[in-house]
């Protein structure tokens, strides 16, 4: 089964040179074309099925992010169809959620509530939570007074315990200690192995390889390249080493 | 297009509107004290002013004046903070695809537990100036829920556009300090002349405050001659439905605005 589709699908923004006057929003509004648009991704195609695990690679400002915000429907394409099935939890900016003045116990539950938990499941998982964050002596605490690492910590621990069908990963595999980050490669490794979905962006190679058997290479909002991880990764690493003498 | 979140609607705006009140109170001293301060401090100037300033004819002032304040109170708090709340939960809205609509709304409801409060304060008063609870009281809730549907319809509407527009914010601020003078707060309806009359009772915040002080201050039904309450049901829906429709034209394109 097909989860993630993408057909001829473009997505462009307005170049934000300095402030936006009404001027602006008028000739918005009767549908001037804006010659300033810049499009992050430009017709891209692809699907994924039913338990891939996909990377996307590309320099920064590639569309790598563009994109899963199109697979997350956080943004609609500018053009083409996007269509995707099964429940999504996007590890995008994590603490996205969170308050800095609730405290961790509170932001457990705020944030399980966005992410689409319900009251119930909630209550059943924030054992599990607290267990993998291993916080337990600073959940009454408000979050303000964390560490980054203790918070990013929180924060993965609540989205990757959501038993999503589809995982969404942008480079926030750096988080915590070197015990933790282990943890929670593990962690990922296990959704992937129960034979979930996974997309995920990253510029850690190896990792990549062991994740992942295909990857999409994007390049100025295009797809150059789609098929294996190992041959995507060399192609894209040839590519980059012989950038400086081009 | 349709949202991928289908989680708990009722969890996710029993947390909102926890966490709104929670921030707004954890770190401040006197609590929810600040909710019956505002209103009583303009209580009293409004007094001072209207019985020895400029004294007119009105028995009773601080509770005819109360009446008015409670409810004007609480729209330009939930309208104001209504309409920033998209951009102020910018992080969210790009990240996390939650309903749009229900974080407006939850902004509302938060400050529905101040307005709350202060019908507490309100009704007190009722009774310690010796006006008795009647049997209009019960008409009570189905006005407040009238006001807090339209402060949504308003709210819905003006912070769709305050994403666009970051000088929505400023037109509701001057938008409410008008309409503290427009509103019935500190006079009667009946020294506005008579063309007037129906559009004061067409303005649901109005129409809210004359319907309050018929049954608090005058202990008579709120619909009066003219009808009053089904004037409020009926621009109150109107107000809730437009302001839908206007947020889920424009909420399609928050992402790339934020």
């Amino acid at each position: 089964m097909t989860v993630i589709e993408f057909k001829n699908v473009s997505k462009a923004f307005h170049r934000a040179v300095g402030q936006r006057l009404l001027r602006h929003y008028l000739e918005d509004l009767l549908g001037k074309s804006d010659p300033d648009s810049f499009h992050a991704l430009k017709n891209v195609n692809f699907a994924i099925n039913d338990g891939e695990s996909v990377a996307v690679i590309g320099a920064n400002g590639a569309g790598k992010s563009t994109l899963l915000s199109l697979v997350t429907r956080l943004a609609p394409p500018s053009a083409g169809q996007v269509t995707i099935n099964g429940r999504v939890a996007a590890l995008l900016e994590l603490g996205a959620g969170f308050h800095p003045d609730l405290t961790g116990r509170e932001n457990i539950r705020l944030n399980a509530s966005l992410l689409g938990f319900s009251r119930k499941q909630a209550g059943d998982l924030y054992e599990t939570i607290v267990d993998f964050s291993e916080l337990h002596d600073f959940i009454d605490e408000p979050l303000r007074t964390y560490s980054n690492g203790m918070m990013l910590r929180l924060a993965f621990s609540v989205a990757v315990n959501l038993d999503p069908e589809i995982l969404i990963i942008d480079e926030v595999l750096a988080v915590g200690d070197q015990q933790f980050q282990t943890k929670c490669i593990d962690k990922i490794f296990e959704i992937r192995n129960q034979g979930k979905t996974i997309l995920c962006v990253s510029h850690v190679g190896p990792l990549l390889e062991s994740l992942c058997t295909r990857a999409l290479w994007l390049d100025h909002g295009q797809l150059v390249m789609d098929g294996p991880t190992h041959e995507v990764l060399q192609a894209y690493e040839g590519r980059t080493l012989h950038a400086p003498s081009e | 297009m349709t949202s991928l979140w289908n989680g708990d609607y009722l969890f996710l705006l029993e947390n909102l509107i926890v966490k709104d009140f929670k921030i707004r109170y954890r770190n401040m001293s006197l609590g929810v004290f600040w909710s019956l301060l505002n209103p009583l401090i303009l209580m009293g100037v409004l007094t001072f002013v209207f019985t020895k300033v400029m004294p007119n004819a009105v028995p009773n002032f601080p509770l005819f004046v109360l009446c008015g304040l409670v409810p004007f109170n609480f729209f330009t708090v939930a309208w104001n903070n209504g309409t920033i709340s998209i951009a102020n939960n910018a992080g969210l809205i790009k990240r996390i695809p939650v309903p749009r609509e229900i974080v407006p709304i939850a902004t509302v409801l938060s400050t529905t537990i101040h307005l709350g409060i202060q019908i507490v304060l309100l009704l007190i008063l009722t009774l310690a100036f010796g006006r008795g609870i009647n049997v209009h009281w019960f008409w009570l809730p189905l006005l407040w829920a009238l006001e807090v549907m339209f402060v949504c319809g308003l709210v819905l509407a003006t912070s769709a556009l305050d994403v666009y527009l970051r000088d929505m914010r400023y037109i509701v601020e001057s938008a409410c300090t008008v309409l503290f003078w427009l509103v019935p707060i500190f006079y009667t309806l009946d020294i506005v002349p008579r063309e007037y009359v129906t559009v004061y009772e067409f303005n649901p915040l109005a129409a809210l405050i004359l319907g309050l002080r018929r049954i608090l201050y005058e202990g008579v039904s709120p619909n009066g001659d003219a009808g009053l309450v089904y004037k409020l049901a009926f621009t109150s829906t109107v107000t809730f439905v437009a302001g839908l429709a206007i947020f889920s034209r424009l909420k399609h394109k928050f992402f790339d605005y934020l």
